[in-house]
């Protein structure tokens, strides 16, 4: 596999740091950057950046795995996000989940060997009136029940 | 480019008319206005859509002079969305699909009859309401941090201005001194809003009274609570009263910079900022001297990344400054040494929603409202086991019970209630007899929940409360930032002892031990998130003990939700159909044609397919035990 270093969405990002005058305060703002342009954020990456913004490696990591919407792995083409929110809690989200999780034999955080789905619980998107709520990417299914699911998976990009 | 407080009025004069059907239901008018919601709970259902193609639909059929459509804010009425309103005649229709977009636009718009099917039927009555006003879940709201919400179009300065919108700001900044500015919000009696309850005033009186070159204004909206989304709502719905809040904060405290801290999670609402802050900046009502005032203010935003101790203002500092969100100890409070250790002020987005309005209607207005400690209203997202799942806004002192069964309607499907939860993770439940409780800071504290953010859960007999304990638990312990060890490790314990009640393996001295070190980590954790955390659990104790003992003595649950303590078992009245053997994943199922089957518990991982699958009638042959 080539290195992301070559991968001209690199010089975007840096366009980005510079544009901004990037230092530590901002470190939250480029990681955001790098995950939108890369899906995920490398360790190559971390390198880079540190390099680039002049703060310690370790300090990169600890900010990335401390936030849970920064991801250092790659995700799937179709990222399952199932809502795991209160509301959609006590409307049976969590029987929602399991039923992804058995017809794609993966569990909740991971992704299929051939890369095509990642299951993922998130909380709260906010459409608490479509209870349980399942998110594809971006779309948005509501009121889903576990009959659905096989619907909601055959109607991903594959 | 506004240069005075002129200017600004001329403005406002010129605007009155965009909202002059909206604000004057029934008037006499050839054209009518369509406002379709765009919060969150309808975009995600179309709500888009629905207006492009209304649009395109009317421009078709050249009747773009008898009507026009427009987005606005949430109505609050998420459980029947899209939600299309139309003006002067203040018609509410519900559940609205891009397929009904063609009958609206014959026979209301062209013929000027409403789409009865559309309208929302009173569940009680079975009676068609065509207007919100006659609708029991708006009867008892008042709205006041949402007044916008519904009522303009969030992407137009204009029509926030043409609703008196940064009249305040101006007013403050031409003739008044930052000290009025903090008495008048003392008068208020506003507090905050994000739940901790501190007067806002007071907050905002320290900030300013800390000495520094620089100070910071920062309104947090980093909203985790799991099942709340009335931040979002404002900020989605009415970006412009947080944009004139902060800069009447920013004069209140001596900051010239401010700083939206908002979840990444929230697209919409961070859009809808975006143009805000660029329209105000564009009309001179933010950025350097503001109105020709010489009074400068200036709004970043920044971007959470799903940390929900976050919304604990220490950390949420921290977090801006670039690190890891950990909370420190205070004192020192962020008024004295804030952000970049300089003095700052941390609002929620309700609390500002509310402060533009205070000073254009006055303190004693405001403080009208409520109860003796707890002015004004409060906005809770009501979501669960509920008929009407949506955005309240409620004034303080309404019980419960008149949210849940007047404004809410009662429960799903015609389910007992069992309980709600206020507070979220923090919080705890209220059972039926404390249901008449008035709802203020300190009323809910003494039932032993807290006013939370604005989560309100609703949970009926279906839900087991030990199992909801052990979700709360589970959120709290991943959300722990793993700074203290009685959070970090004592919550683990917890969630650790609820897991093996509701796999049965628990024993009675459990319960002990979980009341013994809730106590413990709720004395001995550093910040709000620890101090609270073994709230739910200490809640459902109190209130459902005999559910923790069905589990811990009986090895049942009562609800039939924790799954290693149920059965599946097929009964006699079996017909043999051998559909859930086939249903079943694991082969569990033995039985031949036409003869009873039977389940293989050894094998059986509880996953209800089989249940799902038996057609037999009245009474399914696969039964839970």
């Amino acid at each position: 596999m080539c290195s992301l270093l070559e991968n001209p969405k690199i010089q975007e990002l840096d366009a980005f740091i510079d544009e901004i005058h990037a230092k530590e305060s901002d470190l939250i703002e480029v990681l955001h950057k790098t995950q939108n342009l890369f899906g995920y954020i490398a360790e190559e990456l971390v390198d880079h950046i540190a390099e680039k913004i002049g703060v310690p490696k370790a300090k990169i990591f600890g900010v990335v795995s401390f936030y849970s919407y920064f991801t250092t792995e790659p995700r799937g083409k179709n990222v399952i996000n199932v809502c795991m929110g209160t509301a959609c809690f006590v409307r049976g989200a969590d029987k929602i989940l399991r039923e992804f999780e058995s017809q794609l034999r993966i569990k909740s955080g991971e992704t299929s060997i051939d890369k095509l789905f990642t299951i993922d619980a998130l909380r709260c998107v906010g459409a608490c009136g479509l209870a349980p709520v399942v998110m594809v990417n971006d779309k948005v299914y509501g009121r889903v029940e576990a009959a659905d699911v096989q619907k909601i998976i055959s109607e991903c990009e594959v | 480019m506004l240069r005075s407080i002129e200017d600004l009025k001329n403005i406002q004069e010129k605007s009155r008319g965009l909202l002059f059907l909206r604000k004057n239901v029934e008037a006499v008018s050839e054209k009518r206005e369509l406002l379709v919601c765009a919060g969150t709970g309808c975009h995600s259902a179309m709500s888009k859509e629905i207006m492009e193609n209304f649009n395109e639909e009317l421009e078709k059929r050249n009747l773009t002079d008898k009507a026009t459509c427009h987005i606005t804010g949430c109505f609050g009425f998420c459980e029947k969305g899209p939600i299309v309103k139309v003006y002067p005649d203040d018609v509410f229709y519900t559940e609205v699909t891009v397929d009904d977009i063609d009958e609206i636009i014959s026979e209301h718009i062209v013929q000027g009859n409403m789409v009865e099917r559309l309208l929302y039927v009173d569940p009680k009555t079975k009676k068609k309401i065509d207007t919100q006003h006659h609708m029991d879940f708006y009867g008892k709201q008042e709205r006041i941090a949402l007044r916008n919400c519904g009522l303009i179009d969030p992407e137009k300065i204009e029509e926030y201005i043409a609703n008196d919108g940064y009249s305040a700001l101006a007013d403050i900044i031409m003739n008044k001194q930052p000290i009025d500015v903090v008495n008048v919000l003392k008068e208020s009696g506003l507090r905050g809003r994000g739940g901790g309850g501190f007067p806002t005033g007071s907050k905002w009186g320290m900030t300013l009274r800390s000495k520094g070159d620089q100070k910071y204004m920062i309104c947090n909206a980093d909203e985790g609570d799991p099942g709340a989304f009335m931040d979002r709502s404002i900020l989605e719905g009415d970006p412009h009263s947080i944009i004139e809040a902060m800069a009447i904060g920013g004069f209140a405290i001596g900051a010239n910079i401010g700083i939206v801290y908002i979840r990444a999670e929230y697209p919409l609402a961070i859009n809808r900022l975006r143009t805000a802050i660029k329209q105000a900046k564009a009309y001179n009502l933010l950025g350097k001297n503001i109105l020709n005032t010489g009074f400068d203010f200036d709004l970043e935003i920044k971007y959470g990344a799903g940390a929900f101790v976050c919304g604990e203002e220490t950390a949420l500092i921290h977090s801006i400054e670039g690190h890891r969100g950990e909370p420190t100890s205070k004192p020192p409070y962020p008024s004295e040494s804030g952000l970049f250790g300089k003095p700052s002020c941390v609002n929620n987005v309700e609390t500002l929603a509310n402060v533009p309005v205070i000073f254009q209607k006055g303190a004693e207005w405001f403080s009208s409202i409520g109860t003796e400690f707890s002015k004004g209203t409060k906005v809770f997202a009501l979501a669960g086991k509920i008929n009407n799942v949506g955005l309240v806004e409620v004034p303080m002192g309404i019980t419960l019970r008149e949210i849940i069964y007047e404004i809410g309607g009662g429960i799903k499907g015609g389910h007992a209630f069992k309980a709600v939860q206020t507070g979220g993770p923090s919080g705890g439940c209220i059972t039926e007899k404390d249901l008449d409780t008035p709802i203020d800071y300190e009323s809910l504290s003494r039932i032993g929940s807290m006013m939370g953010s604005g989560g309100m859960i609703v949970m009926d007999e279906e839900n087991c409360m030990v199992d909801i304990a052990k979700f709360y638990l589970d959120f709290t312990v991943e959300e722990s930032c793993g700074k203290c060890t009685a959070c970090r490790v004592g919550n683990k314990r917890l969630l650790e002892i609820l897991e093996r009640i509701t796999q049965g393996k628990g024993e009675i001295e459990d319960l002990d031990k979980l009341v013994t070190l809730s106590e413990t980590i709720k004395d001995t954790s550093l910040c709000g998130l620890g101090q609270t955390a073994p709230n739910p659990i200490l809640s459902t104790i109190q209130f459902f003990e005999e559910e923790y003992r069905a589990h811990i003595l009986d090895k049942k649950c009562p609800s039939g939700v924790c799954r290693d303590l149920m059965q599946y078992v097929i009964m006699d009245n079996c017909i043999g159909c051998t559909k859930c053997a086939r249903a079943c994943p694991v082969d569990a199922i033995s039985g031949k044609v036409r003869e009873m089957h039977h389940i293989d518990q050894e094998k059986c991982i509880k996953c209800g397919a089989c249940y799902t699958a038996c057609p037999v009638k009245p009474m399914k042959a696969v039964q839970i035990v």
